[in-house]
């Protein structure tokens, strides 16, 4: 099996140029054609650890290219398009490789519906996650990084994939992306903290990606059991506190908050509540990040004792 | 002319043990594109070559099973809230399509992908019915006034009632082609012989005939034919279901001929044995014969193009000019001469510069 890493550059770029470049990612295939460099950038500096996946099959054909005709001399933009379809509108050209981010989870969530698909962060240890379901602007993205940076394994940053069969979560490991103050919070917090090229004035401000931890992109096919539902809330001069949460009130958020839990119907329900039983729930809020962490860090290992 | 990968499959889901991976990637892409996978994965259920459909096919399948399985939930209770709505005026409502198929029960409903719900009314009650759909929280909502007025003036249909909460959409038609088409229908003779829906008092269907000419003439008068072979495959599994039935296949010609629908209807058997090998007899072909169009070659490589899924893996140097003249034909249809002449000129000028960019 071959790593992004041994490919050299030209055989990349030609290979995103031609006919795509597969890789994989968690229980996903995608093939990737793009003639924009900073994607090729994105791509080698991100994803160096993650599988080729050179196969006829892939689940998703997905493209990032310039706007063809006089727009792409005048204007610069990038068009994400899956197998040719284009689900979004054009965007400037240096937030391609975001927009490639972007185009691959909407791939996900817009079309794996055999598994339930909630929109948050989720992170483990000791074989249990760490479900961070909160609205933009919670600190969830920042308190995911904080934490793939302190040794627990990251699943997604925006994504929990539950399989309604087996209650697991899969993961979907890529890259953790870092909105406005956070990017520097993250890149102080951490030495090993490797960000990527900030895109400026995006719909969500400056955006730039924490690049995903070797170990995590390795461990990306192995599922794990859900553990915890924590709803991380950022606050100036917080004392790090749990606060326990009922498991009703989230199921209903989880419910509402998730991609296609009224597409699902009864499975999703069933899914839902499920998961929900098997999970201690609670709010969270936070000012300093590694109070957070050493609060995960006993939740994982009380956890650890007891089972 | 090479048929698309998944026009063969549907056709004859047998040959799927024969397909390598490559193929299926193809297959997966040109289904969904064509809105076809969730009705090939309810078509290879069961199938000896179920078994041999590879681990990273068969996420896609189930998704879209899901998906569908779900819909056709939504529809059931969507067209629960419309008769309810509609109860208190005593008019007969008419099923039309994808709503018909689902609550007739019908194999044509098997994986079926909705974006509303169409039904007909008598013109004489569309004033009542738009009202009584209003109080339960349906609203018209056309662009703008231009548009308001197409609708009203010339159209079939009025503007698509979106509901104000859950955003389901209802399609009210009075008859099943535009005022100012070529060819006129008549509503009444549709609706003296439609059928009851099965313990929903008030809610019809069309007879089988008249379900098969509607969705022919549906399909070959849709200047933009987007799921033109999810359309013709509607039709493929309303034809073999109907078809086992002797009388059928007499009533359908004679039946076309009285709706002034026979060259829709000569053309749904023509592209439907094209591209889905539809078992249709030769006596239906005998009965047409005064239907065929003048310049059928012509019109065979405009379909064989346009009816195929729009994925790249279908598309030719010549699909631009096969859609073009899909798009001329069937607004020509659709309105006379000097009319579609203002109408286009309007949607090109005006219409244009006023759509938000």
């Amino acid at each position: 099996m071959l790593r992004l890493v041994e490919v050299d550059r030209q055989d990349l770029e030609s290979r995103l140029e031609g006919r795509g470049l597969g890789i994989r990612t968690g229980p996903f295939t995608v093939r990737v054609q793009s003639d924009i460099p900073s994607v090729a950038d994105g791509l080698v500096f991100h994803y160096g650890q993650f599988e080729l996946w050179e196969s006829d099959f892939h689940d998703f054909h997905v493209s990032v290219g310039r706007s063809q005709g006089i727009r792409r001399w005048v204007s610069r933009q990038a068009n994400f398009a899956f197998d040719g379809f284009r689900p979004f509108l054009p965007l400037p050209v240096d937030q391609a490789f975001p927009m490639l981010e972007w185009g691959m989870n909407w791939c996900v969530s817009t079309h794996a519906n055999h598994l339930l698909i909630i929109h948050a962060a989720v992170v483990e240890r000791n074989g249990f996650v760490a479900i961070l379901p909160a609205p933009p602007g919670s600190g969830k993205s920042t308190l995911c990084a904080g934490l793939v940076l302190s040794g627990w394994r990251l699943l997604s940053d925006e994504l929990t994939l539950i399989d309604p069969d087996t209650g697991l979560i899969y993961p979907l490991a890529r890259p953790v992306s870092l909105k406005n103050q956070s990017i520097s919070v993250i890149a102080e917090f951490s030495g090993e903290a490797r960000i990527g090229v900030a895109a400026h004035d995006t719909a969500k401000g400056m955006v730039a990606h924490l690049r995903p931890p070797a170990d995590s992109v390795w461990r990306q096919r192995e599922p794990a059991s859900p553990g915890w539902i924590i709803f991380p809330k950022w606050q100036k001069d917080a004392e790090a506190m749990l606060t326990p949460r009922s498991q009703a009130q989230t199921f209903i958020y989880l419910a509402q908050n998730a991609f296609n839990y009224s597409q699902l119907g009864e499975r999703g329900f069933l899914a839902g509540t499920e998961l929900v039983r098997q999970c201690r729930c609670y709010d969270f809020t936070y000012h300093a990040l590694p109070d957070a962490v050493h609060i995960f860090n006993s939740l994982a290992d009380e956890k650890k004792a007891t089972t | 002319m090479n048929l698309p990968l998944t026009s063969e499959v549907l056709s004859n889901p047998d040959v799927v043990v024969q397909l390598k991976l490559a193929d299926w990637d193809l297959l997966v892409r040109q289904a969904r594109r064509a809105g076809l996978l969730a009705r090939l994965a309810e078509t290879l259920v069961g199938l000896e070559g179920e078994a041999d459909i590879p681990q990273a096919v068969r996420w896609h399948l189930k998704a879209e099973q899901v998906l569908s399985d779900r819909q056709k939930i939504a529809v059931r209770w969507e067209v629960g809230q419309i008769r309810e709505a509609l109860a208190g005026l005593n008019i007969p409502v008419i099923l039309l399509k994808g709503a018909a198929y689902v609550m007739a029960e019908l194999p044509a409903s098997r994986g079926r992908m909705f974006s509303d719900v169409d039904i007909m009314v008598p013109f004489e009650s569309i004033n009542q019915a738009e009202a009584a759909l209003m109080l339960a929280g349906w609203h018209a909502q056309s662009g703008d006034a231009y548009d308001e007025r197409y609708y009203r003036q010339w159209m079939h249909e009025i503007p698509p009632m979106v509901h104000l909460k859950r955003g389901s959409v209802v399609d009210m038609h009075h008859a099943i082609l535009p005022r100012t088409a070529r060819y006129h229908p008549d509503p009444v003779k549709l609706r003296g012989e439609a059928v009851p829906v099965k313990g929903e008092p008030g809610l019809f269907v069309l007879q089988p005939v008249d379900m098969v000419l509607h969705a022919a003439c549906h399909l070959f008068h849709d200047g933009e034919l987007p799921h033109g072979l999810r359309d013709l495959s509607d039709l493929d599994l309303l034809l073999r279901y109907f078809g086992r039935d002797g009388n059928f296949w007499d009533m359908l010609p004679r039946r076309a001929l009285e709706l002034e629908l026979a060259r829709p209807l000569f053309y749904a058997l023509r592209y439907a044995r094209h591209f889905l090998k539809t078992p249709v007899p030769a006596t239906v072909d005998a009965d047409l014969v005064s239907a065929e169009p003048p310049l059928l070659k012509l019109m065979d490589a405009v379909f064989h193009r346009v009816l195929g899924p729009d994925h790249d893996s279908c598309r030719d140097l010549l699909m631009r000019p096969a859609r073009l003249a899909a798009y001329v034909r069937a607004h020509w249809l659709r309105m006379p001469p000097l009319m579609l002449a203002r109408h286009l000129l309007h949607k090109a000028l005006i219409s244009r510069r006023e759509a938000p960019t």
